[in-house]
This record gives C-alpha cells, sequence and structure tokens, in this order.
C-alpha cells in the first residue's frame, strides 16, 4: 500500500494481462486456423479477440500505472 | 434448501447438493489444456501473493486489521466480494430463472440501504472505538458476557458455514467439471489456508479484490452475448412473454401484493422490513465478515466511504447473476434445438440414472416430472434413458450460459470466478473466525497476557485450526445431509437479534449490560426456537409468516423480522429495569454520548454525503424502472 510495497492494482493487472495474452493468443489461432470449438455459440464474434483484448490493455495499464518503485 | 440467507444476505437457494453427487452422468463442461492454466495461474496468484504479504503480517494489528491501511476503494470491493460467493451467483442465477427478477431485490432493497447506513451512521462508532470486531465492540458497550454469545455463537457459524461452502463448491466442480470431490475439497482449503494463513487479513483483501475482478471478467460476457443474441432487453422480454406466457418475470414490486401473486410467495411488507431491514441491516452492518473489511480502512473518511463505494457495485451485481437467469429461459436448448426446460434437484435426484441409463426408479421419476412444466415428450425421453435426456437443475443455469457461450480460455476465466468466488467466500469465513477467536474468545477467557506475537502465532494457528474444523463439517454434512438445513439457518437466526442489540446499544445510552446480555441470549434462543417450529412442522409456516399462502422463501424474512422484534423489546424492558451506565462511559460508543472527531475538509465531489445520494437516487430510479 505504502512506500515499496507492490500495490493490489499491480497484481490485479499482471494476472489480467496474462489472461488477455493466452485468451487473444488462442482468439487469433481460431481465426488462422479456422478450429472453433464446437457447441460454442456466435463464434463469428471473435469473441476472445476482443475479450482478450481488453483483458490485455486493462491489465498492461495496470501493470504500468502501479508498477514495483514508482512514486506513488 | 439453503433457505433464504445461508451465507450472507445475498442467500443462494442451490438446495439440496448431496443428493447431486451420485447424478451428472457427464460433467458439463469440458476443460481444455487452456483452460486449465487459466486456472493454475490464479491458484498460482493468490498463493503468491500470500507469501509476498507473510512479511508484512508481524504484529497484531498487521495481522488481523491488515494495518488499518486499506484505502476506501479496496476495503470496498473487498467488502462486497465476501460476499459475492459462487453460491450466490449460481444460486440467484437459478432463483431468475425460477422467479424472474423478483429475485433482484435480494441484490437491491437487501443490500443498498443497509450499505448507506452503515457508511453513514454507523462506521463511526465502530470505527472510532478501535474495535477489533463486532463482539469486541458489545464488549465494549454491554460487556464481556454479550461478547462471549456473540463471539462463540459467530465463530462456531463461521467454520461450519465454511465446511459447508467448501462441500458445496466440491459438489459444483464434480456436476460442472466431474471433478473429483476430495481433489476439490483439498485444493481449495490448502489455498485458503496459505494465503490467509501467511499474510492474514490483508492477504485476504487483496485476493478478494482480485477474486471481484475476476468474478467480472469471468462473467460478464455471458449477459453481453446473450443479450446479443436475444435482440436486448427488448428481444427479451417479447422472448420471454412468448415462451413463459406472463411478464411477472420483469416486476420487481407488481405482484407483491399478495402472497399467492407472485412465484416466490413473499409479500412486500416481508420485503421492505423482514429482507430490506430486519435480515439487510443485520447482515450488512452486524456480521463481522463484511465489517472487518471496513475496519481495516486507513481513516474514517475512508471507512465511511468503503461501503458507499461497494454498493455501487452491487446493484450492478444483478448485471451477472439475474440476467443470464432470465436469457437462460429463453436460450438454453436441448441438442435437438428445442427450448431446455431446467427444473428443481429433487427431480433431477429423483431421476437419477441407473447403469443401464434410464432412471433407477422410474415411478418416483415419473411422480416428480409430473409436478414440473417439462413436455410430455421430454417426460418420455427422460423416463426412457435416451441420449441427451439428462435433466439440469435451476441452479445449473449459469455453468450453462457459461458453457454456451465460452470457447477454450475463456471458459476457463468463467470457471475460475466461480472458484474466486468460493475461494473468496472460505477466506472471508476463517480470517473472521480466526480474529474472532483470538480477540474475542481465547485473550479474554484463556491467555490475557500474552505477548502481541503470541496473538499472531495464535491466529495463524487457529486458521489452520479452523480450515481443518472447516474440512470435518464438509466431510460431515457428506455423510449426515440433513445437517445442511441447520448449519445453513445458523446465519438467520443469529443475525436479528443481534441487530436488535447493536442499533439499541448505538443508539440508546440507557440500554443497559444486563439488557444486551439477556436480549442477545434470548432473542437467539427465540429466533432457534420459531426456525425449529416450522422445521417440525411446516404448517406452522402460516403463522410465522401470516399467511397460508407464504413459501419457504417467506420464512427466514419473516423470523427474522419477529427475533428483531423480540430482542428489541426485551432490551428495552429490561433496561427500564435495571441500572444504565454513566453516559460518560459511553463516549465513542453511543450515539448521543460520542463527539465525533472533525474530519478535513475535501471537496464535495469526495464526500461520502455526496456518493451516498447518488447510490440513492440510482437505487430509486432502478426499482421505478422494474417496477
Amino acid at each position: 500500500m505504502h512506500g515499496s510495497r507492490i500495490p493490489i492494482w499491480f497484481f490485479i493487472g499482471l494476472q489480467l494481462a496474462i489472461y488477455g495474452v493466452l485468451i487473444f493468443g488462442y482468439g487469433l489461432y481460431e481465426v488462422i486456423s479456422g478450429d472453433y470449438a464446437l457447441g460454442v455459440q456466435l463464434t463469428n464474434l471473435h469473441t476472445p479477440i476482443w475479450w482478450g483484448g481488453v483483458l490485455l490493455l486493462l491489465g498492461l495499464f495496470y501493470v504500468v500505472k502501479f508498477r514495483p518503485g514508482k512514486p506513488m | 434448501m439453503f433457505g433464504l440467507v445461508p451465507v450472507s444476505t445475498n442467500a443462494a437457494p442451490i438446495g439440496s447438493l448431496p443428493s447431486l453427487i451420485a447424478l451428472a452422468s457427464s460433467p458439463l463442461a469440458q476443460l481444455r489444456p487452456l483452460d486449465i492454466a487459466v486456472i493454475a495461474i490464479y491458484f498460482g496468484m493468490v498463493i503468491w501473493i500470500g507469501f509476498y504479504l507473510k512479511g508484512q503480517s508481524n504484529t497484531s494489528e498487521e495481522f488481523f486489521m491488515a494495518g488499518r491501511e486499506m484505502t476506501a476503494w479496496i476495503a470496498g470491493l473487498s467488502f462486497v466480494s465476501a460476499n459475492l460467493g459462487s453460491l450466490e451467483l449460481m444460486g440467484w442465477a437459478g432463483s431468475a430463472y425460477q422467479y424472474g427478477i423478483l429475485a433482484t431485490n435480494w441484490y437491491w432493497i437487501g443490500a443498498i440501504p443497509a450499505m448507506l447506513f452503515l457508511g453513514l451512521v454507523m462506521m463511526p462508532f465502530y470505527y472510532v472505538s478501535k474495535t477489533h470486531s463486532v463482539p469486541g465492540y458489545l464488549d465494549l458497550r454491554y460487556g464481556g458476557q454479550a461478547r462471549t454469545v456473540a463471539a462463540i455463537s459467530f465463530a462456531t457459524e463461521m467454520i461450519l458455514m465454511s465446511g459447508v461452502n467448501m462441500f458445496a463448491m466440491a459438489v459444483v466442480m464434480k456436476v460442472v467439471l466431474g471433478w473429483d470431490i476430495n481433489f476439490s475439497i483439498i485444493v481449495s482449503s490448502v489455498a485458503v489456508a496459505l494465503y490467509v494463513g501467511l499474510g492474514g487479513l490483508r492477504s485476504a483483501i487483496f485476493n478478494e479484490v482480485l477474486q471481484f475482478v475476476l468474478i467480472w471478467g469471468g462473467a460478464l460476457l455471458v449477459p453481453i452475448l446473450g443479450l446479443y443474441q436475444t435482440g436486448g432487453w427488448t428481444g427479451l422480454k417479447a422472448k420471454i412473454l412468448t415462451n413463459m406466457g406472463s411478464d411477472s418475470y420483469f416486476h420487481l414490486w407488481r405482484d407483491t401484493g399478495s402472497f399467492s401473486a407472485n412465484p416466490m410467495g413473499v409479500h412486500w411488507t416481508g420485503i421492505v422490513f423482514g429482507l430490506g431491514f430486519a435480515i439487510s441491516f443485520g447482515y450488512w452492518t452486524t456480521d463481522f465478515l463484511v465489517v472487518q473489511r471496513v475496519l481495516a480502512a486507513h481513516n474514517l473518511r475512508a471507512a465511511r466511504m468503503a461501503p458507499i463505494i461497494g454498493s455501487f457495485f452491487k446493484m450492478a451485481v444483478p448485471f451477472i447473476v439475474i440476467l443470464p437467469g432470465l436469457l437462460g429461459l429463453v436460450l438454453l436448448q436441448n441438442p435437438d434445438g428445442s427450448r431446455r426446460q431446467l427444473v428443481g434437484e429433487d427431480v433431477v435426484a429423483a431421476c437419477a440414472a441407473s447403469s443401464a441409463g434410464q432412471p433407477a426408479d422410474p415411478a418416483a421419476c415419473s411422480a416428480a416430472m409430473a409436478k414440473t412444466n417439462l413436455t410430455a415428450g421430454t417426460q418420455q425421453k427422460v423416463l426412457s434413458g435416451a441420449p441427451d435426456s439428462e435433466l439440469h437443475t435451476y441452479n445449473q443455469a449459469l455453468p450453462l450460459m457459461m458453457v454456451r457461450y465460452l470457447g477454450p480460455g475463456l471458459l476457463g476465466l468463467g470457471i475460475t470466478a466461480l472458484i474466486a468466488g468460493f475461494m473468496s467466500g472460505m477466506a472471508g469465513n476463517v480470517s473472521a473466525f480466526s480474529t474472532v477467536w483470538t480477540y474475542d474468545i481465547y485473550k479474554p477467557l484463556i491467555n490475557k497476557k500474552g505477548s502481541d506475537s503470541h496473538y499472531v502465532l495464535v491466529g495463524r494457528l487457529s486458521i489452520l485450526i479452523g480450515v481443518i474444523v472447516s474440512i470435518g463439517a464438509a466431510y460431515l454434512v457428506q455423510q449426515f445431509h440433513g445437517i445442511m438445513d441447520y448449519v445453513q439457518a445458523l446465519f438467520s437466526i443469529f443475525i436479528a437479534p443481534l441487530l436488535a442489540a447493536i442499533l439499541l446499544g448505538m443508539f440508546w445510552t440507557r440500554a443497559t449490560k444486563l439488557a444486551g446480555f439477556i436480549g442477545l441470549l434470548t432473542g437467539i434462543v427465540f429466533s432457534a426456537s420459531l426456525f425449529m417450529w416450522v422445521k417440525l412442522n411446516p404448517g406452522n409456516l402460516k403463522y410465522v409468516a401470516l399467511s397460508d399462502a407464504a413459501k419457504p422463501m417467506a420464512e427466514n424474512v419473516f423470523r427474522a423480522l419477529w427475533a428483531f422484534c423480540f430482542t428489541a423489546i426485551l432490551i428495552f424492558v429490561v433496561s427500564m429495569l435495571t441500572k444504565p451506565r454513566p453516559v460518560a462511559e459511553l463516549d465513542g460508543l453511543v450515539y448521543g454520548a460520542t463527539k465525533l472527531p472533525t474530519e478535513e475538509w475535501v471537496p464535495i465531489y469526495k464526500r461520502e454525503w455526496f456518493w451516498a445520494a447518488i447510490v440513492a437516487v440510482i437505487f430509486v430510479i432502478l426499482n421505478v424502472l422494474v417496477w
């Protein structure tokens, strides 16, 4: 919370960014390969790409803004 | 039945979970390696946070109160997250499927007024008194006897509830993913024991905030995609009207004028006074599980802002809980494209298949299905054990919707949201238990002269022991299913008498020590007696809930109301017959006897009254919109 401690928002940002990379990456794989999961609806919306992208951007924002060592 | 308020004010009517263990011949969802990776990363992160925070939890103030360093945002999100368990998510999605938007009352009037009252009116007394716990406040106000009653009842409730939640989570993971019951119990309890035991309340709060974000990240896609597919809110309403033939699914208050006019069997008086006051205020303002998060705030203004910040998010939770249930009414389909109808757990249990695939007891299955709206064709398929004819319960509405829209990775995120919800609830239970055990039972009754480090050690050990006892409770429930009903009723039995004792103690200088103790103890006995009276003879429900048409949902609401009134009257009468404490002794404890500290000037947009007013306006608008 204070001083050199890592804020909780950094942990949250890191986790969202990791999830964003994984899900966005899988979305790209789906589009490129055309290999969509069976039974899942609305695959034409390419949800993993935009939702993964949202998670990644949000995560990166928090990682950068609350990175350890940055003056608060 | 979980009843109305099992774990929190947001009751999850998850029902007879044990009976479902034997079911689910095939799990609802199949996880891919990417999903497993997402879940594993979550576990890795929470344990990392626990180890990281270990070095910041060396004193009792740090371990039990998170150093009282939390900002309003962190305390507020943790405050809401500790209540946002997966049983609530799944249970209320199932309730929305059954009863429509009426279920939203448990998120709005059943939470928002109480959260604002806590922030604006009660928090100063909790905070200024520097108490470590709610029983600790009772100690300061009424003395050690009242504290001991509250502490023992609360600690017992926490540990048993933790066990029930653990077991419930394991059953859900079995049904949804096919995971082994023992695996789920051990993994979740070891993770919670590690991160709470290492980092104390600070770790629990950090993880609750993380879990809150993950719950939204994992669950928000379902209503977004569902509304897209139904053509928005208007399209959803039109489709439900076509499918169900009733518009009562969209009305929060209109049909609560009589018990029989709405499917929940509740009356607006019960919702307003029982749920909106006795239960909601009892939970949000006196249950230490949630109050502890706010007590960790770094100053009084942050402590007052935290519940108000939390109330914004609380109002939004129906978007990820109620909407998926409503969407499930029109979107869930059988493999042949027909509308999938969910049923109660009693029906699924009655139709449990034998090894041959057909119901083990066709007569019982047929009788159970006859009470549902399942079509004749569907009933015939179930009885013949046709492929893809497996029945699903109301409480599976949310996981079924997740499976419908979430592919690899996203499904892992959705499942992580459910696991995170379970673990935040369990961590809340054990961290609150540890504080109450150490400060309100061990320290005053067993060892008054321990060093600070000794009490931290006791706190860490109590978390370990608490988790072990919880595991024992989980297996006890597995062996003796009937225990579950009683354990789940504990919350609603304790909370209303506690509310009466605290409100009178906080706002009436005349309330005496003896009145507080006798009122609390007798109120709990009265509340438990009402519960047993109906349990032993369900016909007595009509007396408790004031109507022949009342359903079990109404019971807890009215029982809480009567228990509150009984306790309040008793405290009043005994207080008038006994000698009060000098007003000078009540400084910092009672309204009218306390000079609250002057807070530094801040612009209006940083003041708690400003934001509380905005919450109140939004609350009224939302209720009017879906009247």
